[in-house]
């Protein structure tokens, strides 16, 4: 089932990405927009990341886009404008991506991620969790990291294998006895928040209403 | 499911994020690639996470990169409608004035 609904969510998501690409209307574009991000927010599910997956369809599907397709709106002249890039541009952009994904892909299928994971963390590689494998329950943990304390880290007992191997998934906490209490992201959170107070009066103020040439009249 | 399908459905995404950056000569699709891009990158921090050893950081840094997407996205577009309040147009190719 997780096979069957992974492939329908890739498929949906890489040829909805391509989609974008090759269409040539916004507004078009803006759909096969939607489509993607919302496979995307799928993908997130199967990956246990509940939070992250509710947060992609309300930011970005509920959000992001209404805001570039009011965007489209205010800034189209004609209800079907097409600005059409030349096909010599278009051919050199796709055989450059071409060979980009080429690269990207090759470099993926090269690395052996199991072994690089063993050197990298050591033998200490036990996954243990706050919350047991594949419950997927991940809201709490993340509010308590954004407020500076890692429950799930913290309180994970040394004998406490709730999902020992990478393909059983849980979430792969490395648990480290000596360590006294795991740092959060309480610094981050408050410089990303005024960060977008700052950005949103910004922008307000960049698209304020203002007359079209005052200052030639 | 290993790691590797999931990685490479997020190369597929960069991938026609840049093409998209690239190729569009709107400034709205020039958005829209970016928003691809971010997605792509975003999918490699929730799979790390759900099958690497960084645990619940990955998808801290995922919503991170959301909020910042949702910032860059207002202010792109109030730049967008400021460019066609002064062009009356949103090809980016007009905007040629800071050339020497």
């Amino acid at each position: 089932m997780e096979q069957i609904l992974f492939y329908f969510y890739a498929l949906v998501a890489c040829g909805c990405a391509i989609a974008v690409v090759l269409s040539q209307n916004v507004v078009r574009m803006a759909f096969w927009l939607v489509l993607s991000l919302a496979s995307v927010a799928g993908l997130f599910f199967l990956l246990d990341a509940d939070f992250v997956g509710a947060t992609q369809l309300l930011i970005y599907v509920g959000g992001t886009v209404v805001l570039l397709i009011f965007g489209v709106m205010l800034t189209a002249s004609g209800p079907y404008v097409q600005l059409k890039s030349s096909p010599a541009d278009v051919m050199q952009a796709g055989l450059i991506g071409v060979a980009f994904l080429a690269l990207v892909s090759s470099t993926v299928l090269a690395v052996n991620w199991e072994e690089n994971e063993h050197k990298i963390a050591g033998h200490a590689t036990e996954t243990a969790g706050y919350n047991p494998a594949q419950s997927g329950n991940t809201s709490r943990p993340i509010g308590t990291a954004l407020l500076g304390l890692r429950f799930d880290k913290d309180l994970a007992q040394p004998g406490d294998h709730a999902a020992e191997g990478h393909s059983h998934g849980g979430h792969g906490h490395t648990h480290d006895a000596k360590a006294g209490v795991s740092t959060g992201y309480l610094l981050p959170f408050e410089i990303v928040s005024v960060h977008l107070l700052v950005v949103l009066v910004g922008a307000a103020y960049l698209a304020r209403a203002k007359r079209r040439n005052v200052a030639a009249s | 499911m290993g790691l590797n399908p999931y990685l490479l459905v997020a190369a597929v995404m960069f991938v026609c994020g840049v093409v998209c950056m690239a190729t569009k000569r709107n400034g709205i699709g020039i958005l829209m690639g970016v928003e691809l891009v971010l997605n792509g990158a975003n999918i490699n921090l929730v799979a790390f996470s759900k099958y690497g050893s960084i645990g619940l950081d990955g998808q801290i840094m995922s919503l991170f990169v959301i909020v910042l997407a949702a910032a860059e996205a207002a202010v792109a577009l109030a730049i967008a409608l400021n460019f066609y309040n002064n062009h009356l147009t949103i090809d980016v190719d007009q905007a040629a004035e800071l050339q020497g």
